[in-house]
């Protein structure tokens, strides 16, 4: 029988093979977060940040804004966004970093027993949250659907959008407010749940995986009501309503310690609660924290009748268990019931 | 001519007086023992490995943390969508890839070979940027005026995007080897066309529209950008394995994910195995028909 394949057939075959099997390969799907604008690319030092899906609008201002002061020159940042608790959970298995942002403390809690971040990192006076946000309806335009409040979330034939608290800090908020103002501060812990449970098993049909791509899939057209960050409403001019009772939303900020750039990392994070910076983050949508600066734009930053916090629950140490856990979290497992 | 059918005749050591001793390997020369080694190597590295890896995570929660996985309500809505849309377009795009091939060696038109170039294009491309395309094409703000973003239509276009050049590709170069002259044989018989297609062409494109079948199939089940944004990952709609997979992964369950792949991997094996014995057949029934 005549040998079909000659040695030089072979080989080249071979070659075809392994080229088109590393282009196979390569068109695979990439990693699930998203590359910031990297800042002048004559930076003597580059400060990596990782940070949860929504704050870039913010950072890509402020980084500027700190490389024109006198610590701050010739420090560049390159960000990395992406689901809050997919992001704490990369930095904690190595993905290299020297200025975390997250969503919830519990994401920074998760680094600060890994050792790498200093257990003293909210021991400031703003604990470690130099800007913030409240828990918004985001609707369609001119709010068809009449949603006001966390009632009319449950009326027939409304789609809420939240994303998937195993994976997402916004999904946390956004089921904390609704959980706070039903149970009344916690007090009626049954309450809270069971409207909880009625939210995600009849109105909540997708699992976004992070705030920013549960905004994606709402403004794509899907769904009556996204919750959201007040600032991603204000970022993307969302006709947005903030119900009467909401959640204070908080988000922390801290340095690595195993940073190449400690001192850097530290004037960075610590510039972000100048007046100069707190400005910045006000312009852009996000609460500041400094009250001065937060007096200044109250007009943009209505206050809503019944502010609830995280503290008026007991704080993450025992709300995050208790409801979030990965396994036994009330709120977790009636998620992992109604989505599968 | 005949071919000697006794392998011992070429092997003089082994004399029939000899004892029926040890079958002695055939004696390569060096370079041949170096080849298959560098190539068993890379085969490891490249493939068995991260199998062995895969196969060692799903296993780590022990049977029953398999289970749960892969019977999860999640996880079987995925199976389903997964498998319809991709047994689907893969029959589709197997005619559809027969007509292709056929038009690109049997046809002459203006741009025949810019068309052949073309044809390549789904593997060059970056998936991500196949799925914006298709978002943009037939997505809200289509030009078109067509809007299945969000829908099990959606997702078979962009798999059929994908898995178009498989078929082509591996039917091309059969069809051009076809010997002509058997067809002209048959038509000289009296056949028409349909007959000769179905009892000629057919039969000898048989393993290659199989193997090309096989391979469409296979990257459709375990496809993910293309698809990303044009289908919105609906649970239990357009919800495709690979993109549950990444949810348990973004949700820290790397046990569960390992469970859904492997379960994939076996069903691409099983049908790769399937496709390929019957296209074995089919080569055996068509080199014994010669």
């Amino acid at each position: 029988m005549r040998n079909v394949l000659t040695t030089t057939k072979r080989w080249s075959a071979l070659t075809a093979l392994a080229l088109s099997t590393t282009l196979v390969a390569a068109c695979g799907g990439g990693a699930s977060d998203v590359a910031g604008e990297g800042n002048s690319a004559d930076a003597d030092t580059t400060l990596t940040l990782v940070a949860y899906a929504v704050p870039e609008p913010g950072w890509s201002k402020v980084a500027p804004v700190f490389a024109g002061t006198e610590e701050g020159k010739g420090v560049g940042v390159t960000a990395s966004y992406g689901a809050s608790g997919d992001q704490s959970r990369g930095v904690e298995s190595g993905k290299p970093a020297d200025v975390v942002n997250f969503s919830v403390e519990p994401d920074i809690t998760r680094l600060v027993k890994a050792g790498l971040v200093d257990e003293d990192w909210n021991a400031g006076a703003q604990k470690g949250l130099p800007f913030g946000s409240v828990v918004t309806f985001a609707v369609r335009e001119g709010n068809p659907k009449n949603i006001r409040d966390w009632d009319d979330l449950l009326k027939p034939g409304v789609e809420v959008i939240t994303p998937s608290p195993l994976s997402s800090g916004a999904a946390k908020w956004n089921l904390l407010a609704p959980y706070a103002a039903k149970s009344n501060g916690g007090q009626d812990h049954a309450a809270g749940i069971a409207y909880v449970q009625e939210l995600v098993t009849q109105h909540v049909k997708l699992r976004p995986g992070s705030g920013r791509e549960a905004t994606d899939v709402f403004r794509q057209g899907t769904g009556d009501v996204l919750l959201a960050y007040e600032n991603e409403a204000l970022h993307y001019d969302l006709e947005h309503v903030n119900p009467p009772q909401t959640f204070k939303i908080e988000n922390p900020v801290a340095v690595v310690n195993t940073s190449k750039h400690l001192d850097k990392a530290t004037a960075f994070v610590n510039f972000q609660y100048t007046p100069e910076a707190q400005k910045v983050w006000a312009e852009e949508g996000f609460r500041p924290s400094d009250p001065a600066v937060a007096e200044e734009f109250a007009d943009k930053f209505p206050a809503p009748e019944k502010l609830w916090s995280i503290t008026d629950l007991g704080g993450w140490s025992k709300v995050d268990p208790q409801l979030f856990d990965k396994d036994n979290g009330e709120i977790t497992k009636i998620y992992k019931q109604a989505t599968g | 001519m005949s071919i000697s059918t006794n392998p011992e005749a070429s092997r003089p050591e082994l004399s029939p007086g000899d004892p029926p001793a040890v079958r002695r390997l055939p004696r390569r020369a060096n370079g041949a023992n170096l080849q298959v080694g560098v190539a068993v190597l890379w085969l490891s590295l490249i493939v068995l490995l991260p199998l062995a890896a895969i196969l060692w995570t799903s296993a780590e929660g022990g049977f029953g943390a398999f289970w749960s996985a892969v019977s999860s309500p999640s996880a079987l809505a995925s199976f389903r969508v997964t498998l319809t849309i991709s047994v689907g377009v893969t029959l589709v795009n197997v005619v559809f890839g027969l007509l292709i091939a056929w038009v690109l060696v049997r046809d002459d038109f203006p741009l025949k070979r810019v068309v052949d170039a073309i044809i390549d294009l789904p593997f060059a491309l970056p998936t991500i940027v196949a799925s914006l395309v298709l978002l943009s094409l037939y997505g809200p703000g289509s030009p078109v005026g067509i809007h299945i973003q969000h829908t099990a239509w959606g997702v078979a276009l962009a798999l059929a995007f994908v898995t178009l050049p498989f078929v082509v590709r591996a039917v091309q170069p059969v069809l051009l080897e076809l010997d002509r002259e058997v067809e002209e044989a048959a038509a000289s018989l009296g056949a028409n066309s349909a007959t000769i297609f179905l009892k000629v062409i057919l039969p000898a494109l048989a393993p290659s529209l199989l193997s090309g079948a096989g391979l469409a199939f296979s990257r459709a089940i375990g496809e993910f950008g293309s698809i990303v944004l044009i289908g919105g990952a609906i649970p239990g709609e357009t919800e495709v394995s690979s993109q549950w997979i990444r949810t348990l992964i973004e949700n820290d369950d790397r046990v569960g994910a390992a469970a859904i792949s492997i379960v994939l991997l076996l069903i691409s094996f099983v049908v790769l195995f399937v496709l390929r014995y019957f296209g074995a057949r089919a080569a055996k029934r068509e080199e014994s028909a010669r």
